[in-house]
């Protein structure tokens, strides 16, 4: 057989090529090819939506409402958006131009991203975080900056670390609380803290709250709840957690009108809007699914109270997360590094872990172990991680 | 009742079951603490006691017949409805009954072998009482959820991608 001379030779963006794969996707493939496992690994609830949204979105079908909606998303779905945020929050935002409904909140950080980074521009980013902020911060053209947490602080941002890393590019701080992967929380008096330097330096803040609703111990505080923050502040959010609608991919922004037209820019040529039938099923959700959302709620804190527990029992050094439905334990004691600790507990117990340097700088020495399982896969990973834990710490 | 007592209650209400030791950690109490609070609500009469949901369709041979009752009856006075609920709550065939609103009063649910031992006793026992002016008989054809269970086999397979961020 003659080779035949290539027509076409594949070149592709160097700024995606300088973009390492995720180091959740080999231990992916390594947990998919096994069988039996438990999956502590999941970044999802456990929950199937709540019949009523779900049911809501069937309506909306049959209705035949199946075209493009405004592109800010559903001006009721604004609406219900806005007074959640001011009645649970205390945030006030117009649902005529400060609101968007994106897909997903994974949208949401993209377009706040883009929206706010030029070239050169360093973005501070707090870890550790969401696997997806630094790859976006450098695909919008910007040097993600790594501020590390830590255990010892109950991985609080601290003020100094900031200061340390703001140089003249530095043009936005990314935080996400309560955190995935490490459940932190931040209470009034630490936002005020970090509302000082950041008002001090003119920073915009992108602030994360997916997880506000999963707030165990207090009140989650929003970001722009905080005086002074409201005009610097990109608030983004979604239903995926609190309402179990992962699979939706339905989330917000809330930002002052100036931000809010400009992702609104990005939004209206990259999506044009969020899934129509998806919407609905979040309008739904707004408007009455507090109750289910409660009992989720409860639950998660009961597992949280019980795994946690267990994980300390087992030997393991572990943090209290005050939110989110991950557990972050040091497995520093065992003298294994995360990868190592995650890949072993998978090939000899049969039990699924996030290695926590995947999360970036301050995750190494931890993993992380969804608590959003059963109760009964709770008790049998907790007790096959302390019979892995006990062969090290002989 | 504490916070904590009602935690507690809605936990063993979904799974009567669950070991101390394991409501301690999932309610962050120490163990004599649950225990104490167990008891307290057994003798308050709060918690009746503890029982299986049993689906009797896949029992083989043990099938029973359910019917639910509408009863209308005359009220006493002095005593209301409650004498003639009593009269017929004491049978050990009534499983539940009800003091309604509406077209009728009380409801009765009996359970039975067969639909004549149902009849029977709806015949003999509950048309026979001076109070009761008439009853209506439902037998129950299928039951696809009660008290909060689905008895319907879902997919209850879980969906979820085994890892991820």
């Amino acid at each position: 057989m003659t080779k035949t001379k290539p027509t076409h030779e594949v070149h592709l963006s160097q700024a995606v090529e300088r973009i390492k794969p995720s180091g959740i996707r080999r231990f992916f493939d390594l947990a998919s090819s096994m069988d039996n496992i438990i999956s502590l690994g999941v970044g999802e609830p456990d929950y199937t939506t709540p019949w009523n949204v779900r049911e809501a979105s069937i309506h909306s079908l049959e209705r035949g409402m199946t075209s493009y909606t405004a592109n800010a998303g559903l001006i009721e779905l604004r609406e219900a958006i806005a007074s959640y945020m001011s009645s649970r929050f205390g945030v006030t935002y117009d649902p005529g131009d400060e609101v968007i409904v994106t897909v997903g909140a994974s949208e949401g950080i993209d377009i706040a991203l883009r929206s706010v980074v030029d070239p050169g521009d360093e973005v501070l980013v707090v870890e550790p975080c969401f696997v997806s902020y630094a790859p976006l911060v450098s695909l919008a053209g910007g040097k993600a900056v790594s501020v590390p947490t830590k255990m010892e602080n109950d991985f609080q941002v601290h003020v100094d670390d900031i200061k340390e890393r703001i140089t003249p590019n530095t043009r936005a701080i990314m935080i996400s609380f309560p955190n995935n992967p490490t459940g932190a929380v931040m209470g009034k008096e630490e936002l005020e803290a970090f509302a000082q330097v950041v008002i001090e330096h003119d920073l915009v803040v992108l602030s994360d709250e997916i997880y506000a609703e999963l707030s165990y111990d207090k009140d989650h505080v929003s970001t722009p709840s905080i005086e002074g923050m409201w005009e610097r502040t990109i608030l983004i959010s979604g239903f995926s957690k609190s309402f179990a609608m992962t699979g939706w991919r339905v989330g917000y922004v809330c930002a002052p009108a100036a931000y809010a037209k400009s992702m609104l820019k990005i939004h209206q040529y990259a999506m044009m809007c969020a899934s129509t039938m998806a919407q609905y099923a979040a309008l739904e959700a707004m408007e009455n699914g507090q109750v289910e959302m409660g009992e989720m709620i409860a639950s998660y804190r009961q597992r949280r109270n019980y795994f946690v527990k267990s994980l300390r029992e087992a030997g393991l050094s572990c943090h209290t997360p005050g939110g989110a439905f991950y557990a972050f334990p040091s497995i520093r004691e065992t003298g294994l590094s995360s990868e190592e600790f995650a890949e072993k507990l998978l090939i000899e117990q049969r039990v699924a872990v996030v290695p926590g340097h995947v999360f970036g700088e301050g995750g190494e020495g931890h993993i992380r172990c969804s608590y959003a399982a059963s109760m009964s896969q709770l008790e049998e990973a907790v007790e096959r991680i302390a019979a892995f834990v006990k062969n090290f710490k002989n | 009742m504490t916070e904590k007592e009602r935690e507690l209650l809605l936990l063993i209400e979904k799974e009567g079951r669950m070991p101390a030791e394991k409501l301690a950690k999932m309610l962050d109490v120490q163990l004599n603490e649950v225990k104490k609070m167990i008891n307290h609500l057994e003798s308050r009469k709060i918690i009746l006691g503890y029982s299986a949901i049993i689906d009797w369709t896949k029992a083989v041979d043990t099938e029973m017949v359910t019917a639910m009752i509408d009863v209308k009856v005359t009220p006493q006075r002095g005593v209301g409805f409650d004498q003639v609920a009593e009269r017929i709550y004491r049978f050990s065939e009534v499983k539940a009954c009800y003091l309604m609103s509406g077209t009728y009063d009380l409801s009765v649910v009996i359970e039975g072998r067969s639909m004549s031992e149902i009849a029977n006793f709806v015949s003999e026992k509950l048309s026979t009482l001076d109070s009761v002016i008439s009853t209506t008989t439902h037998f129950r054809l299928k039951q696809y959820k009660h008290d909060g269970i689905i008895f319907i086999d879902e997919d209850d397979e879980d969906h979820r991608m085994v890892v991820s961020p």
